[in-house]
Parts: structure tokens; C-alpha cells; sequence
């Protein structure tokens, strides 16, 4: 039986190992994997290194690095775990791999760059777990959602389930605009909110829960109506993503010119009795609400939840696809609903996909646009047809 | 026979169903049989002889206006009516 000393020295034998300045120069090139301890990557890596301890490395190598071809430079302090790594990483099929011996401690003593990690706290880690096991996601995923801001228009039916998601998944900057109170008519479907909050604003009873649910995300709240005449201070306090869960015509137009001009992916939801749609305009990137439907129905043809009912579960299901979109654009990944509208029945349980294209003459986002400013969008959407 | 998907907003126009069918060669063809046969409907539909504004046609899951319009060929695609919903609530 061999003792470890005789083992290492086998497998160095059957692996190609560098020196630090021959890694130094495939740093352009070459992935470098760091394959130490949390509390070791946590205090300096190589620059743009992707860590995965070294005990995890066979489960989650192939979901980080699908290409076998792609040259890996493996590190750890100090070459002998890098090894063992590396051999293992060869019985995988990764045929271009290299050991950095002398490992990180060689790295920095020649001096060569190094980055120390914004790192996740160990509750952190905890909590995120789900997320950092998906190559997709991942730490520099968590991270970035910590970083992100979305503003909710409405804490109502979709607000309650996406910003409840958001929150849970760790978006560490939740805004909040609603100008309402918790009603009893709202428990029905309105699941951020609660029966002991009745009367409450809303905002003030979404926040509560909230950062009763993860204390990691910072609420604001905006206790108003979105209008033309605050839309520009509430958006001056920097969102990533809008998520409009609004519940009237002018705002929806409102939201999306200030979206245009602005910039901000809006993630577009809607909902009535048994069916929803969803769908993501994002600015430069397809069509925007106006392309979609350039005029509001007259109000007989567009009644609101309050007059004609929905289904309690549906928003559940609508502001959940919601927050499924506006997680992939804040890490940037996945195939988003940009340029295709969903439309979701929940009496027949089918979801159908129209296509939706950016249209040229657009007032607002087209080639020679006619509105370039705030309108008064309750007139506009009350329209010509309205007679007295 | 073309199927045609009736949003909620305009059930009460149809008795209620969720899709109907309706005859003709192009999308104008099919949905003028389609008020024949609910004439209620028209109104909802046409704004002086054109489709109204706020009403969103799409076959084979394309917005019409992006195809030939109303004179789009129908082809048998299934059809869907879709007027923008604002609720939120």
C-alpha cells in the first residue's frame, strides 16, 4: 500500500504540472480553477479564477466547464491537492489540464495580480445554497442578484408572488410603488399581505414581509401613484428591472414610455379572471408595450379585476412566470420572453406564445418618434371613443 | 372552418364559448362571418369598416399587421383575438 508522499508523487508523475510564470502566461488563455477551501479563495485568487473545492470538483466540473477541450490551469495553495484535482479531471475526459506547481503561495510571491473575491457570508452560503449548486447561477450569479434592483409597480396580485421570489432569491434591492391599503378583498390572492395587516399601506405590509422572509434585501417604498409628474424621481434612484404588475391602462403606457427612455427591461405581466399574459420588452432589444398594443381598448372592453373577478391562484402563477424573467435578466442568462407575448388559461391549463415585433412607426420607440415626452395618460387611454 | 380564441373581455358576445369557428378566405372574410354569426361582436371589432385599433388578431401566432392585414390568406392557421388587459390586481 502506498503512503501519501509515494501517492502524490505517482500522480504528479501522470499529470502536466507548470511553474508559476508559465501560468502567468496562459492567463488569456486558460481557465483557471481554484480548487481550495472557501476560507482560503475568500482571502485572494487568481484573477477571473473559478473556484470549486476540491471535494465538489468531480459533481460539479462538468456543469461549469462542458467543453473537455478547454485548457485548465488548476491551482491550490500548493500544488499537491491541484494534483490529485488535475488527475481526476483527466479520468473526466478534460484533456488539456495543467497543475500549477508551488500553487497560489508561488503566485504571489512572484508577485503576479490577484483579486480578493466579494465572497457570500456563511449564512449567506446557507441560505443560497440551491443557487450556488447551478452552474448557471452559481456564486458570481448570487452575488449579482445582491447587487440587483427591481422596482415593483403594485404590491397586488403579481407584485405579491415576484417581489416574495425576488426577495427569497436574494435581489438585494426591492422598490415598491402603491398607493393602496390592504383591503379584505385583496386576501384572496394578495399572499404578501395578511390578515392582521388590514388597513395597513401596502407597501409598508410587503416590506414587513419582506425582510421578515430575508433580511439580505433592503425594501424602498414609494407610498404614491406612479404619474408622469414622479415617474423620473423614482426611477432617478436606479432599478435593473421593472416588474409592471400595474392595474390600469394609463400606467401601464406611462410605465412603458419611461422604460424606453430610460433604458429598463420591463417584465410585463397582466391578468383577468382565468387567463394572463406575460411577456419582457426591453428597450433596443424588440418591441415595446405601445408595438404590442399601440391603443387601450375603451373601458367596456377592459374590465378590471374588480368589476369582472380572477382566479386567486392566477397571479400566483403569472407574477411567478414574472420573476422567473426578471431572475434571467439580472443574471443574464436563458432564453427571455422578449419579442413573444405568453398567454397563459388556467380553466384550460394551456400556455399559447404569439410573436410580437418591434413596429417601425412606433410613437415611442419606433424610427421617428411623435411622443418624446410625459403625456397625460389618463386622457389618453379614456380616448376619443369615450362620449358622455 | 377557421377556430378563432375569444378573450374573456368578450365571452358575453359568443355565449360564453372560449373558441368558435368561422368561414372564409382571408382574415377580413372570417371575421365579418364571425359578427354575422354573433353579431354583437361587430362593434367590438370594426371601427368604420377596418379593424378597430385596440383589437389584436393574430394567426398562426402572428399579429396580422405584420402579415397582409386584413387580407392576410387564413389557411387554415387558428386564429386568436387578443385585446390588451390592464389588470394587475
Amino acid at each position: 500500500m502506498a503512503t501519501y508522499r509515494e501517492l502524490l508523487a505517482q500522480v504528479k508523475g501522470e499529470i502536466d504540472e507548470i511553474g508559476a510564470a508559465d501560468a502567468r502566461e496562459r492567463t488569456e488563455s486558460a481557465l483557471f480553477l481554484d480548487v481550495r477551501e472557501h476560507d482560503e479563495w475568500d482571502e485572494g485568487a487568481v484573477p477571473g479564477a473559478v473556484h470549486v473545492p476540491r471535494g465538489q470538483l468531480e459533481s460539479r466540473i462538468e456543469g461549469l466547464v462542458p467543453d473537455k477541450d478547454r485548457e485548465l490551469v488548476v491551482y491550490c495553495s500548493g500544488g499537491s491537492r491541484s494534483a490529485f484535482a488535475a488527475k481526476s479531471l483527466g479520468e473526466l475526459g478534460y484533456r488539456n489540464v495543467a497543475s500549477l506547481t508551488g500553487g497560489f503561495t508561488d503566485w504571489k510571491r512572484n508577485g503576479y495580480p490577484i483579486e480578493t473575491p466579494t465572497t457570500l457570508t456563511p449564512s449567506q452560503r446557507a441560505r443560497y445554497s440551491r443557487h450556488l449548486l447551478i452552474p448557471e447561477v452559481g456564486e458570481a450569479g448570487q452575488q449579482k442578484l445582491l447587487s440587483s434592483r427591481v422596482l415593483l409597480i403594485g404590491a397586488g396580485g403579481l407584485g405579491s408572488p415576484a417581489s416574495l421570489y425576488l426577495a427569497a432569491a436574494g435581489v438585494g434591492t426591492i422598490g415598491i410603488i402603491d398607493a393602496d391599503v390592504v383591503d379584505d378583498s385583496n386576501l384572496q390572492r394578495q399572499i404578501i399581505h395578511s390578515t392582521k395587516r388590514l388597513g395597513e399601506p401596502k407597501v409598508q405590509s410587503a416590506k414587513d414581509t419582506i425582510e421578515a422572509l430575508n433580511p439580505d434585501v433592503q425594501v424602498k417604498t414609494y407610498e404614491e401613484r406612479l404619474t408622469s409628474e414622479n415617474v423620473e424621481r423614482i426611477l432617478a434612484d436606479g432599478w435593473d428591472v421593472i416588474v409592471d404588475g400595474a392595474d390600469n391602462f394609463p400606467t401601464r403606457y406611462l410605465v412603458n414610455d419611461a422604460s424606453v427612455w430610460n433604458d429598463l427591461p420591463v417584465v410585463h405581466g397582466s391578468i383577468y379572471r382565468f387567463e394572463g399574459q406575460v411577456t419582457v420588452f426591453k428597450p433596443g432589444h424588440g418591441p415595446c408595450y405601445r408595438c404590442l398594443f399601440p391603443t387601450p381598448p375603451p373601458p367596456e372592453l377592459a374590465p378590471s379585476c374588480a368589476e369582472g373577478g380572477v382566479l386567486g391562484v392566477l397571479p400566483g402563477i403569472i407574477g411567478s412566470l414574472q420573476a422567473n424573467e426578471a431572475l434571467k435578466l439580472l443574471l443574464g442568462i436563458g432564453d427571455g420572453l422578449q419579442g413573444r407575448l405568453l398567454l397563459f388559461d388556467a380553466l384550460a391549463t394551456t400556455v399559447d406564445e404569439v410573436i410580437v415585433k418591434r413596429d417601425a412607426s412606433c410613437p415611442v420607440c419606433g424610427e421617428s418618434p411623435t411622443i418624446t415626452e410625459y403625456i397625460d395618460y389618463v386622457e389618453f387611454c379614456a380616448g376619443p371613443r369615450v362620449t358622455s | 372552418m377557421t377556430a378563432i380564441r375569444i378573450p374573456p373581455t368578450l365571452r358575453n358576445e359568443v355565449g360564453g364559448e372560449r373558441q368558435v369557428e368561422a368561414h372564409g378566405g382571408s382574415v377580413r372574410e372570417v371575421l365579418e362571418d364571425l359578427a354575422r354569426r354573433y353579431p354583437a361582436l361587430e362593434s367590438q371589432l370594426f371601427e368604420d369598416g377596418e379593424l378597430a385599433t385596440f383589437v389584436n388578431v393574430y394567426l398562426g401566432g402572428e399579429d396580422i399587421r405584420t402579415l397582409d392585414g386584413l387580407d392576410t390568406t387564413v389557411d387554415g392557421l387558428p386564429m386568436i383575438l387578443l385585446p390588451a388587459m390592464a389588470g394587475g390586481c
